[in-house]
């Protein structure tokens, strides 16, 4: 690597031989130099590459500006950051903006000691390693935690003897800095120089030690020690042993096993010291992985440079040091107290821990340390141009793993303040025998000159972006400075870049309504199930709301809060078999509330955002102070962010966890899978025009756009869904630490044997074939960034991966493809972000074995995929990747000085679309041709048409079945109804068989309904369709469009119905035949009394009386014709009479005894409420009848002693205790006694439960009075039987069950006596004869009937 | 018609000493003639059952229920005619309804020596005469009738309500020519919990989109807009897409308003369903 990077910087060997080995248009992987001899294999070279600039740059971006804010927020979560901590330390004196830039010090590819246990290990790698590490960190995470494939076991061996890294830092003369309080400018100038290195030297052998992990994990612990005694710096080395120890205690990852990787002496380079890995302070993901890059694969060419140098510096830096990782030391442990909590949980807060301190450093000397980049100071540009064009066409050909990481890169070069450099310094960069130690991206004007360079091959990349970055970068003075011409195209690209920022959504929650056709009874086993359902289902929103309200509450936890609750409701969804009814109801509560690309930013940081974008970057200087003030540092994520479960998503993410249930995590993976397939095969139109257009970015026409909406909503669900199949799918394996290899082998091992959750591999593979990537693959990303540490390492997921990785290698930008370069952009964008994710194993991207195993078939089977046509907008790449904003940010930071200010991310929102929906797959195989030539007709008009057609087909499909739900069917239940009552009528009919042979009958009948829908879905069809088409469109086409609608819809129509039409009947018909028996059982419903268990005799009492004179008559269910609905409400009738009730029961005072007018009034208003039917439901009237009843009781037993009005006896006495008969109170009792009888003879009353006068408390009541209540008793039940309302037989059967009663012995001899006078043997003449003997006395009766 | 706070606050002070009888009702009508007797019924409905459900459990433990029990033997045995059990409920402060249930439960405890039925205990108080004894037959039936809170009778004339207000509801909607679904087709299209109304076409009333409506024939208090959100209104919420938020500005009246309770925020996601 080294050597052909070497040779090139020479000139000894052609660039552009290079160039073109790098584009492939030489065969073959591996380049031969005769010069040097070597054989360079791709896959080293570009890691070898990057690291290179990254080496180079850290000083760079190390010893930072004063600009405080760029260095605290770039936090990576991802380890890389540690590095940077520790290097910031030995940067420190450079200020604190300079501890940020040395974050960004990258080292991508460590070079990696050999991978074999006893293979050379290389130091220099190492430090190398380290120095990514702190870029990562800062600027481009992705690559800290990226797997950077470099490290991979082939690698190791190739690798060059001697590792470049170091001798760059060696660069700078040592100077002793013993005093680490002494933070002088020389300080910082030497760590721009030595100290830097120092540092980095330190890290890097942490790193070092990460990186091995990858190629041999377990040794890295060991040889990172061994290389700490070692000899490149052995000074340096010796100088700073604490550090070494330092860092294996930190990082426990970092310390794996020792002695596993005896260290050969003989590699002997300089021993490079062991860096101590810093723990970083965040690690959202708990990775275990340390840093990105992996074990260095290539070799450093490179002679250790002056080891001399190193050692001063190093000196100084590790007091520093030592207090900083104390305390990230403890902020690791709380951070891996959180993630053994939520290991899932990705924190997406940057932690910027020595901020603070860095910011008052950097305060101190703010302005000091700057140096304004000069084009004219640029030294090597000639070896910076070539570096350049070798790393654009690393960047353009794909071969780095991410292109955003490398362009974030980029940026920060551009960005990149570095302390005013010494002549001396500056010479030794530029004279340094060794090519490849001098320091080309030393100085800040070389920086900006290597950016600017790189961003103006790379422009077509950089279009991409969004308006407002563009902007940024147009404004910025260094790329005016530097190149007029890029500053100039990138004015012009902000005209075309359409990117808007589009208004927040508002998160206010959308339930799923309930579906009848889903959630109803039927849809359940049983009632119970149903009704737990229904608790579930309010269960849940109860937690939804609370979590909405209450998570972002300080101390607000989830298990605690809503953890019992949650599980007691799963461990009734298990009792009651509801999982798919609930995994149904979660999936949409997700979908709606997550699909939408709210980006998971805290609300109050857009407006900001959108007020840099709008004020540009001139009028930003101004805010600058106030922001640092007001603003709390937020991070700048990286392009590089791990998966993250933003807004609701966290709801529903944490429910699984805390749910814990295994039956409704399978019912949601079926559900998610089926669903995902059914979502992969959408199909999408593409509109004619935009077809050959390419590049060309309009908004299309209407129909362009709603395509383009539809993909862009089908896009999102999927993506979101595959992310929780995913989730949900490796959540039993997941684990907050990488485990080791045995666990992984054995776990590997089992898991191969059974299927996974979702065939990855033929998705993918069919996606390519039939160039559906641009939807397939965004997904599947999704899918696959949820994977667990063992998961890349299954036979499926890694091929998955290899092919993923194939595709990327192959969407070159700007190469003309058949696939639009926006869907490209957006492929490689989630591609390199999958590539980055800590899980994914580092050896995954430069491995190229994967060739065999997976590689894409290059049949053009479908020539028309989706690939093809442009349906990524820039709204929803950065909906997608909102990770693209960070460009945006780091411009801002760079504009307004304050990365902790970063700018908000941008907020893209897709509308979305309507929900997908299948389109009627059916008819394959006979219609073939038809089908063809229909397709072939819609492939001629515009996309609406089809549109339309499907619409309508649909539509009028749906609505000919609930036609024929309403009409027919209910004609047919009709039907069966009449042929029921006639077969009943028939003697010896049997019900069951009348229903079974009724039922088959009506089924034959129902096939009617087919012939019935095709006349509809003809006859509603072609209407439809001409009022939706344009007036214009052309008869022929008019015509074909209303034929295939009427095709389609008949088809869906009748594929429905023929299905169902049976069952639908069936089930009508049973609820009609249930009514109609249980109508005819019961002609009469019993009234209030169904007594059953009190005692036979009580039972036997209670039967319903049923008036011989009302059995035919049918219960009068309507008001009367003339009804004017003003009679009393049913309620105020039964309070008055309940107020009456109460009077006669007692106690009372005599005034409120009621009058017989007012109670002959009160019957009145019963009579009038009792005709009107409109407010009485069935237990009104029922009670306002036995109210009556009970009335008439009272009354008559004289317990409630009407007072007539004219000659009222004040003198009634309180309870049962009868009033004297007089003379005068008899007749007005009768009226009232009569009235009672008018009323209960009325049509309106129907089963009045006269039954209650023959209670025994009534009648020995009536029997405790005087005769004269005996007799008026009589004379009602007179007037009754007289009426027909009383059979005489009921008379006598209640007669003679009150003899056998007990009653209060006295009365029952009274009641023997009264009775023996009414015989109750007697016939009802001779009955009637007594009674009109016992009436005999009271002629006034006789005058009154 | 609408009740001011103090007002409302004036009548439930009012209640707070009151046995839930004709006389305390007529006591109150006389201090409060500007309302109706329902209104008043009805808050005092209301804030007797609370003061009950505060004070139920201590009547409710097996040496109180004995206790009673043998009060009211004894002197039923004494004086067979009075109303003693009445008495005995206003003199403990418990509902004379609930009394008679707790004393006719206990009752029947003896006659059947086992623990008797639900059904049977309320048919016997529902129809007095089913009662072996006849004293207590008359003194439970003497409770029940008596007590304008609880009971039989009284549970039946607050279904009556809640029917007669549905009808009036409906009928001011169809006033109005609003289209509307009401519980029963709703239920007839297999809604398992649903609002007695469900407009096809939302309005907007002050300023609040409504939705759907329940009408609740009772008196609109706090704690029965709050009870009723929490047990009802948010299952319909949760079966819906809007967020119910009850509208009482003031307090409504019982059985003379109508209380309407408001879905806020429009799109009809309720009643879109699929097709099919």
């Amino acid at each position: 690597m080294a050597a052909l990077l070497e040779s090139l910087l020479l000139k000894k060997v052609d660039v552009n031989k290079a160039l073109d080995w790098l584009r492939n248009v030489e065969k073959g992987d591996t380049l031969s130099l005769s010069e040097p001899k070597v054989t360079v294999q791709k896959q080293e070279f570009v890691p070898f590459l990057l690291n290179f600039l990254r080496e180079q740059s850290s000083q760079a971006l190390t010893n930072g500006p004063a600009t405080p804010a760029k260095t605290p927020s770039r936090p990576r979560p991802p380890t890389q950051s540690q590095g940077f901590f520790t290097e910031r330390r030995g940067c420190r004196s450079a200020g604190g903006g300079a501890g940020s830039r040395s974050t960004s010090r990258v080292q991508l590819f460590s070079p990696a000691p050999s991978v074999s246990p006893g293979a050379e290990w290389d130091p220099a790698g190492h430090s190398g390693s380290q120095c990514l590490s702190g870029v990562s960190a800062f600027s481009s995470p992705s690559f800290t935690s990226a797997w950077s494939p470099a490290s991979r076991p082939s690698g190791s061996e190739r690798r060059p003897p001697q590792r470049l890294s170091l001798g760059d830092y060696m660069v700078s003369p040592p100077e002793p800095q013993h005093s680490p309080s002494l933070q002088s400018q020389k300080g910082r100038k030497r760590s721009g120089g030595s100290m830097g290195i120092g540092g980095q030297g330190r890290h890097g052998g942490g790193r070092g030690g990460h990186h091995n992990e990858e190629t041999g994990r377990w040794e890295g612990g060991g040889r990172r020690s061994g290389r700490g005694g070692g000899g490149y710096n052995k000074m340096s080395e010796q100088v700073s042993p604490p550090t070494v120890s330092q860092l294996n205690f930190n990082n426990l990852e970092d310390f794996p096993p020792v002695g596993s990787s005896p260290i050969s002496p003989a590699t002997a380079k300089p021993s490079r010291r062991i860096n101590p890995t810093p723990v970083s302070a965040e690690r959202p993901h708990s990775k275990p992985k340390t840093c990105f890059t992996s074990t260095p694969f290539s070799k450093p060419s490179s002679p250790p440079v002056g080891a001399e140098a190193l050692g001063g510096s190093l000196i100084t830096g590790s007091p520093l040091s030592l207090q900083e990782e104390r305390e990230l030391l403890k902020r690791e442990k709380t951070k891996r107290a959180q993630q053994v909590c939520s290991p899932l949980s990705s924190s997406l807060e940057p932690c910027t821990p020595t901020k603070s301190g860095l910011r008052t450093t950097s305060k101190v000397t703010p302005d000091i340390q700057t140096v304004c980049p000069e084009p004219s100071k640029v030294t090597l540009a000639s070896e910076l141009d070539l570096l350049a064009e070798l790393y654009c066409t690393c960047i353009s050909e794909n071969l780095v793993p991410n292109i955003f990481l490398e362009l974030f890169f980029v940026m920060q070069l551009l960005t990149s303040w570095s302390p005013p450099t010494s002549e001396k310094e500056e010479s030794l960069c530029v004279v340094n025998p060794d090519v490849l130690e001098r320091g080309y991206l030393r100085p800040v004007h070389n920086c900006v000159h290597f950016a600017v360079r790189v961003l103006e091959n790379q422009f077509q990349l950089i279009a991409h972006l969004d308006k407002c970055t563009l902007r940024l970068l147009a404004e910025n003075e260094r790329v005016a400075l530097f190149s007029p011409a890029l500053r100039e195209r990138l004015t012009q690209a902000q005209d075309t870049s359409t990117a808007k920022l589009s208004p927040s959504v508002s998160t206010f929650i959308h339930s799923v309504p309930f579906q009848p056709a889903t959630d109803n009874r039927s849809n359940f086993s049983s009632d119970k199930a149903f009704h737990t359902f229904k608790k579930q289902r309010d269960i849940f929103y109860e937690a939804l709301r609370e979590w909405e309200d209450f998570h972002k509450e300080p101390g607000w936890n989830f298990e605690a809060v809503l953890g019992n609750r949650i599980r007691a409701m799963v461990s009734q969804l298990n009792s009651a078999g509801n999982h798919s009814h609930f995994a149904r109801l979660f999936l949409k509560q997700l979908v709606q509330m997550c699909k939408g690309p709210r980006v998971n930013s805290s609300p109050g940081d857009t407006p900001d955002a959108d007020l840099l974008g709008m004020l540009g970057a001139d009028s930003l200087g101004r805010l600058k102070r106030l922001e640092e003030r007001l603003i709390q540092p937020h991070g700048i994520v990286g392009p590089c962010p791990p998966p993250s479960f933003p807004g609701h998503q966290e709801f529903f993410r944490d429910f699984l966890q805390i749910a814990s249930c295994c039956q409704l995590n399978q019912h949601l993976k079926d559900s998610l899978c089926q669903q995902l397939l059914q979502l992969d095969e959408v199909s999408i139109l593409s509109p004619a025009a935009a077809i050959g257009e390419g590049e060309v970015e309009g908004d299309g026409d209407m129909e362009q756009q709603d395509e383009k909406q539809r993909f862009a909503s089908v896009l999102l669900l999927a993506r979101l869904l595959a992310k929780f199949l995913g989730f949900i799918a490796f959540m039993p394996y997941q684990t907050s630490e990488r485990p080791s290899r045995e666990i992984q082998e054995a776990a590997v091992a089992l898991r191969s044997k059974s299927a996974p959750v979702l065939d990855v591999c033929a998705v993918l593979s069919s996606c390519v074939r039939r160039r559906r990537t641009v939807l397939t693959v965004p997904w599947l990303v999704e899918f696959l960034s949820m994977l667990d540490f063992t998961g890349p390492l299954l036979l499926c997921y890694r091929t998955a991966l290899g092919t993923l990785l194939l595709l990327y290698r192959g969407m070159l930008l700007g190469r003309c493809g058949e696939m639009c370069n926006l869907n490209k952009v957006l492929m490689v964008a989630v591609l390199g972000w999958l590539f980055q994710i800590p899980v994914i194993p580092e050896d995954m991207f430069f491995i190229s074995d994967f060739t065999e195993v997976a590689h894409l078939e290059d049949g053009s089977t479908s020539s028309q995929g989706l690939d093809s046509i442009p349906l990524v907008d820039q709204q929803l790449l950065y909906t997608c990747c909102p990770f693209l904003g960070e460009f945006r940010k780091l411009l801002a930071a760079f504009v307004s000085g304050s990365t902790a200010k970063s700018g908000g991310i941008i907020r893209k929102i897709t509308p979305t679309s309507a929900e997908i929906r299948d389109t009627p797959t059916a008819n394959r195989s006979q219609q073939k041709l038809q089908v063809d030539l229909e397709q072939a007709f819609f492939h001629n008009q515009p996309p609406s048409l089809r549109r339309t057609v499907e619409f309508v087909a649909e539509r009028v499909g749906s609505n000919c079945v609930k036609h024929m739900k309403a009409t027919l069917v209910s004609e047919l239940v009709e039907r069966g109804e009449k042929m029921l009552r006639d077969g009943l009528e028939l003697p010896k009919s049997s019900p069951p068989k009348l229903n079974d042979s009724i039922c088959a009958q009506l089924c034959d009948a129902g096939m009617e309904a087919l012939a019935r829908a095709t006349r509809f879905c003809s006859e509603k069809s072609p209407e439809a369709i001409r009022m939706l088409l344009p007036e214009e469109t052309s008869p022929a086409v008019l015509t074909t469009s209303e034929n295939i609608t009427k095709r389609l819809a008949t088809e869906k129509a009748c594929s429905w119905l023929s299905a169902n039409i049976t069952a639908l009947i069936k089930r009508e018909w049973k609820s009609r035949f249930d009514r109609v028996m249980r109508a005819l059982a019961s002609p009469v419903s019993p009234v209030l009394g169904d007594v059953e268990g009190v005692g036979d005799e009580l039972a036997t009492q209670e039967q319903p009386v049923t008036p011989k004179r009302k059995q035919e008559c049918q219960k009068v269910t309507t008001c009367p014709a003339d009804c004017r609905h003003t009679a009393p409400l049913p309620s105020d009738i039964l309070i008055e009479i309940k107020e009456v009730l109460s009077i006669a029961v007692g106690p009372r005072t005599d005034e409120e005894l009621p009058t017989d007018s007012q109670l002959s009034a009160l019957l009145e208003r019963v009579g009038e409420t009792l005709v009107c039917r409109k407010f009485l439901t069935p237990v009104s009237e029922q009670m306002l009848l036995r109210s009556t009843v009970l009335l008439a009781c009272k009354l008559v037993s004289a317990e409630l002693p009407a007072l007539c009005v004219q000659d009222c006896s004040r003198d009634g006495g309180g309870g049962g205790v009868a009033e004297d008969p007089g003379s005068g109170s008899e007749p007005p009792i009768r009226a009232v006694l009569k009235q009672f009888a008018d009323l209960w003879e009325r049509d309106c009353c129907w089963s009045v439960p006269l039954h209650l006068l023959f209670t025994p408390l009534s009648v020995a009541a009536v029997l405790k009075a005087s005769d004269a209540e005996w007799n008026n008793y009589l004379f009602l039940v007179r007037q009754l039987v007289d009426r027909g309302l009383l059979a005489e037989e009921e008379v006598i059967s209640h007669w003679k069950r009150l003899s056998n009663l007990a009653l209060p012995a006295e009365l029952i001899e009274k009641f023997q006596l009264q009775s023996q006078a009414v015989n109750p043997s007697l016939h009802l003449p001779e009955l009637q004869r007594h009674m009109d003997m016992l009436q005999v006395s009271h002629q006034t009766v006789e005058g009154a009937t | 018609m609408r009740l001011s706070r103090a007002e409302y606050k004036e009548i439930v002070r009012c209640t707070e000493h009151l046995r839930p009888t004709r006389q305390c009702m007529k006591m109150l009508r006389e201090r409060f003639p500007h309302h109706s007797q329902s209104t008043l019924l009805s808050i005092f409905s209301l804030e007797y059952q609370k003061r009950i459900k505060r004070t139920n459990s201590r009547h409710h433990t097996p040496d109180v229920i004995e206790s009673h029990y043998q009060r009211y033997l004894s002197e039923a045995k004494a004086r067979p005619t009075a109303p003693v059990l009445l008495e005995l409920a206003n003199e403990v402060d418990l509902s004379p309804a609930l009394m008679a249930r707790i004393i006719l439960d206990r009752f029947l405890q003896d006659l059947e020596g086992g623990v008797s039925s639900k059904t049977v205990l309320n048919n016997m108080l529902k129809e007095p005469s089913l009662i072996p004894d006849q004293t207590l037959a008359n003194n439970i039936y003497q409770c029940t009738i008596n007590d304008c809170c609880y009971g039989p009778l009284v549970d039946c004339i607050k279904h009556a309500i809640g029917q007669e207000h549905e009808v009036l509801l409906r009928d001011k909607l169809r006033e109005r020519n609003l289209s509307f679904l009401d519980e029963n087709q709703l239920r007839a299209m297999g809604y398992d919990k649903t609002p007695d109304i469900i407009l096809e076409v939302p309005v907007a009333v002050e300023g609040h989109i409504v939705h759907w409506i329940e009408s609740k024939a009772s008196f609109g208090d706090d704690h029965s807009h709050r009870t009723y959100l929490n047990e009802q209104f948010w299952s319909y919420w949760n079966r819906a897409h809007q967020p119910a938020r009850c509208h009482r500005r003031e307090l409504p009246v019982s059985k003379h308003s109508l209380q309407i309770w408001g879905l806020i925020r429009g799109q009809g996601g309720f009643l879109a369903r699929s097709p099919n």
